[in-house]
């Protein structure tokens, strides 16, 4: 890094290239992000923790939960980061259109999720057990639900990148954008994880 | 089609709001009458609004928080009026409805709204000049972050207008702050304009967590780093770590008071005290992301003006670290009374009093850079050495809260509003004053005027121990904090003194703003044409006063911890460079002022309940967001003759000082003799 022969003794001045490597911050940023959003999560799951029991004479997890259901919907977010790391392998490999079949699948999976999600919320609510039912549903639908607006958000994201990648081709800004949005999946799908395990399992055990 | 907005939200029969609400106006419209007429909008717009330099960000910033301190301190001034009158029989001025909702705003405005934006300003300012870099990690996001604090800090002010603002204090624990017990719109406004500024500072975080980490200058190891850089990266993990429970605990409320959720309410399960443990989880952290950074002025500040390197380096990283850790386990010492388990509570009180301990050895490390250093005491030196003494005061005082049984005795008296003035007020405005004096010349380019700087310190420090030491004693005499009027008449004369202090600091800020117009007049005797107008010791007095767009014609290399100072000894700190390069910069951007103002939108729009508005500044957001992401031609190239005309104009104006030994006597500024 620093210049010490002969000719530069005492300048204090960096002679390196000035141009700081955008997509290693980029990602880096974007990892110190994802650790601020996992925070988010922890005071949820906290909340959930504290105020799952609260059932105030309403129904409880064990009535409401649909495990071979929630299996099916989980399948489908983990099949999508599954191909979603394919994706990242096609990058690497410079090939634009198995880039964007990969996209497409992940976005088609993503997407059952999210309509399953929505399919059982409904379903809660139209029974009478929606959020304002008790402090359980309150947190239940809310640790979910932000889970579902994340994975929202990251379809958007992916419909945006999916468009970019078909016009712009795989740019290195574009090939960052891939790589972030790859991390947002992965994490989203650790998250899920988490909520299937205490929220779900938990609850009906 | 207007939700719950009507003509009727207005407070016409409020002749004291209505008062500030047409000063305010007018006000604006004088600002907005004289940038029309020297037809500056452009200049506005190209040069700042959209401006992503660092600089000019931190100067908006900082201008914020003074407006923002302007009215936060008129708050103050009421409540102290009406304490002064509203004693026995008298009722004073302001109906109970009104009292609340000034200490409500008063609170949450210094908090949020000056203290973040002084403190986020002033690393804008010095943090990447410090480090040798040209900007911070992503420039688009901080000018993000400016426009969503401004938005916020913007419903604040449209709150006294429109409706009202929040009656449940700064802190608007539930279920008070329910909509059964609170129907109004002032929590909503309360509410969306913390909720807005949380993730405009959490943006800030992650921004100059990665500016530290990742834009540093060859061989700026870690421990060569400047404390305030050090204590600016500390203070940033802590944002990181603590603003995602603030924006969680706003949302619950939020669904709670919107969605008739039952997190915090007193039926169907709810528990308010989630709410109070959730809101200190980040509330604490937030009073040491306030007093870091000052720590780290205050240290920068010392070493400079005892001309010596600052005694202990490696013990202040190592005890601001201590502090960062220990500031996520005391959170509950802010509702001892909750009444946890006395196990509970001591572990709690413990953990409170060890923060003493780094806290110690800081002050003594600042002690020692002074012992048998050459002091100059210039306005900088005169708030570090009040904050020293009076900040001292404030934390013995909290270590005595820190003892769950006496905290039993002294919780919600005025004994407790004594203490965290005592340590917030030196401890992180006079920080941020030291700080603004100290590196105005660096922002603007020239120094500001000793002598009212001097009276306006007298002022404020005097004013300060005449309005909050008498606190101390009604704090023992029993008289709760946020009373709109009391019978009791032995309270009377401590709080005639306290609103003659607060008066005094009036006069401090009067002073101030005299010092402001005073030195634009003689800006020229008062120019720094070398960039170094303190005899400074590290990178950032290095550039121009003010810097160069880039900052740095070439990116220093860093040997030596206080590398100015270093490069100085060595003679080299002026020497130009062979040839210069092309340089990189990033362009200016709308997309931040526009998203800014789009939340604005939203806030108020969710506030009034106007769905279709809310939802359309919701769009707005997302599209001013992609499309931002469609455009991959962010920079410009400053081209390497430009870079050499500049630094032409720079050398001329250094004249004579970049040839002189930098060591010489006659460099120094205002050397004084031994004392």
């Amino acid at each position: 890094m620093m210049t010490t022969n002969a000719s530069t003794i005492g300048i204090a001045y960096s002679e390196e290239v000035e141009h700081p490597d955008t997509v290693a911050i980029q990602t880096f940023g974007f990892w110190i992000y994802l650790m601020s959003d996992l925070i988010l999560f922890a005071t949820l799951f906290a909340t959930f923790a504290v105020l799952g029991g609260n059932y105030a004479g309403g129904p409880t997890g064990k009535e409401l939960f649909d495990l071979p259901y929630l299996l099916g919907e989980t399948l489908f977010l983990l099949f999508s980061s599954v191909a979603y790391g394919l994706v990242m392998l096609a990058m690497h490999d410079g090939k634009k259109n198995c880039v964007l079949i990969g996209l497409a699948v992940v976005f088609l999976l993503g997407f059952g999720f999210v309509s399953m999600e929505i399919n059982e919320f409904h379903g809660m609510i139209a029974a009478g057990h929606g959020p304002d039912r008790s402090a359980f549903l309150s947190s239940f639908f809310t640790l979910v639900g932000t889970h579902g607006i994340h994975v929202t958000f990251g379809l958007i994201w992916m419909a945006v990148v999916i468009w970019q990648v078909a016009v712009k081709g795989l740019t290195t800004p574009v090939q960052s954008r891939l790589m972030r949005l790859s991390m947002f999946w992965h994490f989203l799908d650790i998250i899920w994880i988490g909520i299937f395990s205490i929220v779900y399992l938990t609850g009906v055990v | 089609m207007f939700g719950k907005l009507s003509l009727s939200a207005i407070p016409y029969d409020n002749p004291i709001t209505m008062g500030a609400v047409g000063g305010a106006v007018v006000l604006g419209l004088v600002i907005l009458g004289l940038i029309t007429y020297y037809r500056k909008w452009t200049y506005l717009y190209k040069e700042w609004l959209t401006s992503l330099d660092h600089k000019k960000i931190g100067i908006m910033y900082i201008i914020l928080a003074l407006v923002m301190l302007l009215r936060g301190f008129a708050d103050a001034i009421l409540m102290r009026s009406q304490q002064a009158v509203a004693a026995g029989g008298s009722l004073g001025f302001l109906p109970p409805d009104h009292f609340d909702q000034i200490f409500s705003a008063h609170g949450s405005i210094m908090i949020v709204f000056m203290a973040m934006p002084f403190m986020v300003g002033l690393m804008n300012v010095v943090v990447p000049q410090q480090i040798g870099a040209r900007d911070v990690a992503f420039p688009f996001m901080n000018s993000l972050s400016l426009w969503l604090t401004t938005a916020a800090a913007l419903l604040v002010m449209v709150s006294l207008g429109f409706g009202e603002f929040s009656k449940a204090g700064w802190s608007g624990y539930a279920p008070l702050t329910e909509q059964q017990y609170s129907p109004g719109v002032g929590v909503d406004y309360w509410i969306w304009a913390f909720q807005i500024a949380g993730i405009g500072s959490t943006m800030t975080g992650i921004n100059f967590l990665v500016t530290v980490l990742k834009m540093r200058a060859p061989g700026m190891k870690p421990m060569r780093l400047p404390l305030f850089v050090w204590t600016t990266f500390f203070t940033m993990l802590l944002v990181v770590w603590a603003f995602p429970v603030l924006t969680v605990d706003l949302a619950l409320l939020t669904l709670d008071r919107y969605l008739g959720m039952h997190f915090f309410t007193n039926t169907l399960g709810g528990n308010m005290m989630m709410y109070v443990n959730l809101f200190w989880t980040w509330g604490h952290p937030e009073v040491y992301i306030l007093i870091l950074p000052a720590f780290g002025i205050f240290s920068e500040i010392v070493a400079t003006f005892s001309g010596k390197r600052l005694f202990g380096y490696t013990s202040m990283v190592y005890a601001t670290s201590v502090i960062t850790i220990l500031s996520f386990s005391v959170w509950l010492h802010h509702f001892f009374t909750m009444g946890a388990s006395p196990n509970v509570n001591i572990f709690f009180g413990i953990a409170t009093m060890l923060i003493a301990v780094p806290t110690g050895v800081k002050i003594f490390n600042w002690l020692f850079t002074m012992y048998r250093g050459r002091i100059r005491f210039t306005t900088p030196m005169y708030w570090t050495l009040a904050f020293i003494v009076t900040f001292a005061v404030g934390g013995s005082s909290g270590v005595m809260m820190s003892i769950p049984p006496a905290d039993y005795v002294l919780h919600n008296s005025l004994f407790l509003i004594a203490h965290f003035h005592n340590v917030l007020i030196p401890g992180s405005l006079f920080g941020f004053f030291a700080g603004f004096y100290y590196w105005f010349p660096k922002a603007i380019g020239f120094r500001l005027n000793e002598d009212w700087g001097k009276r306006a310190f007298w002022c404020w420090l005097i004013g300060f121990y005449l309005a909050f030491a008498p606190l101390y004693v009604l704090g023992f005499m029993g008289m709760p904090r946020r009373m709109a009027h009391y019978a009791n008449p032995t309270w009377h004369p401590y709080l005639l003194i306290a609103a003659f202090g607060a008066a005094v600091i009036l006069l401090g800020i009067v002073f101030q703003g005299i010092q402001l117009l005073v030195s634009i007049k003689e800006r020229r005797a008062l120019r720094d044409p070398t960039g170094d107008p303190w005899d400074g010791r590290t990178l950032e007095w290095m550039t121009s006063s003010p810097p160069a767009v880039y900052n740095f014609p070439k990116i220093p290399i860093v040997d030596e911890l206080d590398a100015f100072m270093d490069m100085k000894e060595k003679g080299v700190a002026y020497r130009r460079p062979d040839q210069y390069n092309d340089i990189e910069m990033p362009k200016n951007s709308p997309h931040g002022l526009i998203i800014g103002a789009l939340a604005f939108v939203f806030g108020f729009a969710m506030i009034w309940y106007v769905w279709w508005l809310a939802i359309l500044a919701a769009l707005g957001m997302l599209s001013t967001v992609i499309a931002r992401s469609m455009d991959d031609d962010i920079h410009y190239i400053i081209p390497a003759a430009e870079v050499e005309r500049i630094e032409n104009e720079r050398y001329r104006e250094l004249g004579p000082i970049a040839k002189r030994h930098p060591t010489d006597e006659q460099t120094i500024p205002e050397r004084v003799p031994e004392m």
